[in-house]
């Protein structure tokens, strides 16, 4: 075994032990863990990325947002959290944890305050804060005082009193800014993307330079990717119209591929969940629907407004239409689910996996050693498997999306007609291959003569 | 729940990310690529077909060359015997002709013999004569006026000599 495959392997094992370490010290004081509150951590966004085996500090990253005012203000995201020594309950020991904080910013005269919303529905969100009238505060502690849910818990006041962030026992209004951040999946998104570029423009590079010669290693893996999907699934499926389609489909296919990877690495360049965030999916699917309807031809339209079916079914009253119009949008919304869904579960069981050393710890140090056995096996093996289902969900999303606009792009009854043509312009291009290769065998055939 | 409700701002930047590089990657990369794989699966198909017409031709090359192979053995074995033919022959011939040369060398030989043979017995004809004469002169010398009858009579008997 190598320098290299040690170093790897250590590697490994501390990134899958040390999740586990954090997780310990993001459980709540009396020693109980919030697994819910942990899994949607680990799932979500944020601000800021953390430094890898440090559950405290992060990465500080720009917060834009577009205050009330209508002002675009942006702010580096570790001024959102500011860290205090406390000594753990059950330990003894003092540790180092990251408590929200009030940012106060001073643009043309005016204070903008902002803070990370903890309770609020737009928790985990930065939102802009402002002071209370004292009319309002004494509407609010009024209402706080007679709702029994809240008892006096200013954590609960805000989530009920819904636009109302409490905070250092002082109530605030609370509003929502456009935020366009640069957050922790943002960031993930343009390592992802530039990870792309570079695996794609390593091939184009590789042929610039060394022409018509065989790629090896990691340009020949890529290659063997690009003609797997071209020839394996566009070329088959869109013929004629492949080169057409072929760089959104390719980029769509790569891109997703990358997230889905980037994703199941545990820490820094990795770690954020993508591809298992709706807006991602959202976005990608969004971008099937425009080329699918874009480019849709006639037949496409006609099938939608008009379907070969009988009569009653169209007129007078649209069924047939309501379905197929509701057909438009239930296709890249499939899409859209399917990726999310897939990839959001393959991070929830690995998490969930992990998780259950901590749930098993309760039932002494047996239960506990053997579940840190069993969950490391298991998490393992998922994160194995999760690498497989990234590139099949890959797959199958570039597939869909093939599939789709191939209907789209459908020339309808004209298809056996247009399948004739297909084999005829195969032949001529056959036809003219031959014809170019007569004279080149030539000069062959008289190194043939000279050598015998 | 907030898995589920999509986040305005990721939207942007992945909205603005995927067209960047879909942008990027539809000017510079795959048309790039793919017109790439596609020259090189053709100059691979062609020289494949390249390399089993050039098998062909070898081996049609190899047959030829093993034909005109046999032929020039063939050949040979031909000349060779041709030119044993034509030794032979040759020799033959020399034998021939050197049996001919040697005939006609002994021939004029024998001719010279034979003149000279005659020469000399011209000369010794003339010889014996001319003693016999000057023993018959001596012996009859003074009553033999007419030498020319008696020379004709030397001549005459020395013919009935030879004759003999």
């Amino acid at each position: 075994m190598n320098k290299k495959s040690i170093i790897l392997i250590f590697l490994a094992l501390v990134a899958i032990f040390t999740p586990a370490h954090s997780f310990a010290s993001s459980g709540s004081e009396n020693g109980e863990i919030d697994v819910k509150e942990i899994i949607f951590h680990h799932l979500g966004d944020g601000y800021g990325w953390e430094v890898p085996f440090s559950h405290v500090y992060r990465i500080p990253l720009p917060v834009i947002l577009r205050a009330e005012d209508g002002k675009w203000i942006s702010f580096s995201s570790h001024k959102l959290q500011e860290y205090v020594k406390i000594v753990n309950d059950s330990t003894g020991k003092e540790e180092l944890v990251a408590e929200p904080r009030i940012v106060t910013i001073d643009k043309n005269g005016k204070q903008y305050q902002f803070i990370l919303a903890h309770v609020s529905k737009h928790r985990n969100k930065v939102v802009q804060i402002f002071p209370l009238s004292p009319e309002e505060e004494a509407r609010v502690k009024e209402e706080a005082k007679h709702n029994p849910e809240i008892q006096g818990d200013i954590d609960k006041a805000e989530a009920i009193i819904g636009g109302y962030a409490g905070f250092n026992e002082t109530y605030y209004r609370e509003y929502k800014p456009l935020d366009i951040s640069f957050t922790k999946n943002v960031l993930a998104l343009f390592i992802a993307a530039i990870v792309v570029t570079a695996m794609v423009m390593s091939v184009v590079w590789f042929y610039s330079r060394k022409g018509m010669k065989a790629p090896r290693k990691g340009v020949g893996f890529m290659e063997m990717l690009i003609d797997f999907i071209y020839t394996g699934v566009i070329k088959s499926t869109l013929h004629d119209q492949a080169r057409k389609y072929a760089p959104f489909l390719l980029t769509c296919f790569f891109f997703i591929l990358v997230m889905n990877l980037v994703g199941l690495i545990v820490i820094f360049p990795g770690g954020a969940n993508l591809t298992g965030n709706i807006a991602i999916t959202l976005v990608l699917a969004i971008m099937v629907f425009v080329v699918t309807n874009v480019m849709g031809s006639k037949h496409y339209w006609k099938e939608i407004f008009w379907p070969d079916v009988p009569l009653f079914l169209k007129f007078p009253i649209p069924i047939m239409q309501f379905i197929e119009i509701f057909g438009i949008f239930t296709k890249p919304a499939a899409l859209c689910v399917r990726l999310f869904a897939n990839m959001m579960g393959g991070h929830m069981i690995v998490i969930t996996l992990t998780l259950l050393i901590f749930i098993f710890a309760a039932f002494g140090a047996l239960a506990a050693g053997g579940s840190v056995f069993i969950s490391v096996m298991f998490s393992i093996f998922m994160l194995c498997l999760d690498v497989l289902v990234s590139f099949i969900q890959a797959y199958v999303f570039t597939l869909l999306a093939t599939i789709f606009i191939s209907m789209s792009i459908d020339k309808g009854h004209h298809e056996g007609h247009g399948k004739d043509e297909h084999k005829t312009e195969d032949q001529t291009i056959e036809k003219t291959e031959e014809k170019d290769s007569e004279p080149a065998a030539a000069p062959a055939s008289v190194n043939a003569a000279t050598v015998s | 729940m907030e898995l589920f409700t999509p986040d305005f701002g990721l939207i942007f930047w992945m909205f603005i990310s995927f067209i960047i590089l879909f942008v990027v990657l539809a000017i510079w990369g795959w048309p790039v690529i793919l017109k790439n794989m596609d020259k090189r699966a053709d100059t691979i198909d062609k020289g494949v077909e390249y390399a089993r017409e050039a098998k062909t031709q070898l081996d049609n090359a190899k047959a030829e060359a093993q034909k005109y192979m046999e032929e020039a053995q063939q050949q040979q074995a031909e000349m060779l015997r041709e030119a044993s033919r034509m030794k032979t022959q040759l020799i033959e011939e020399a034998k021939k002709e050197a049996s001919e040369e040697a005939k006609k060398v002994m021939d004029a030989a024998r001719v010279s013999i034979e003149q000279q043979r005659k020469e000399a017995e011209l000369q010794f004809r003339n010889e014996v004569s001319k003693f016999s004469l000057d023993i018959a002169e001596k012996m009859v010398r003074g009553n033999l006026s007419d030498d020319k009858s008696h020379h004709a009579l030397v001549d005459k008997m020395l013919d009935e000599i030879k004759s003999n």
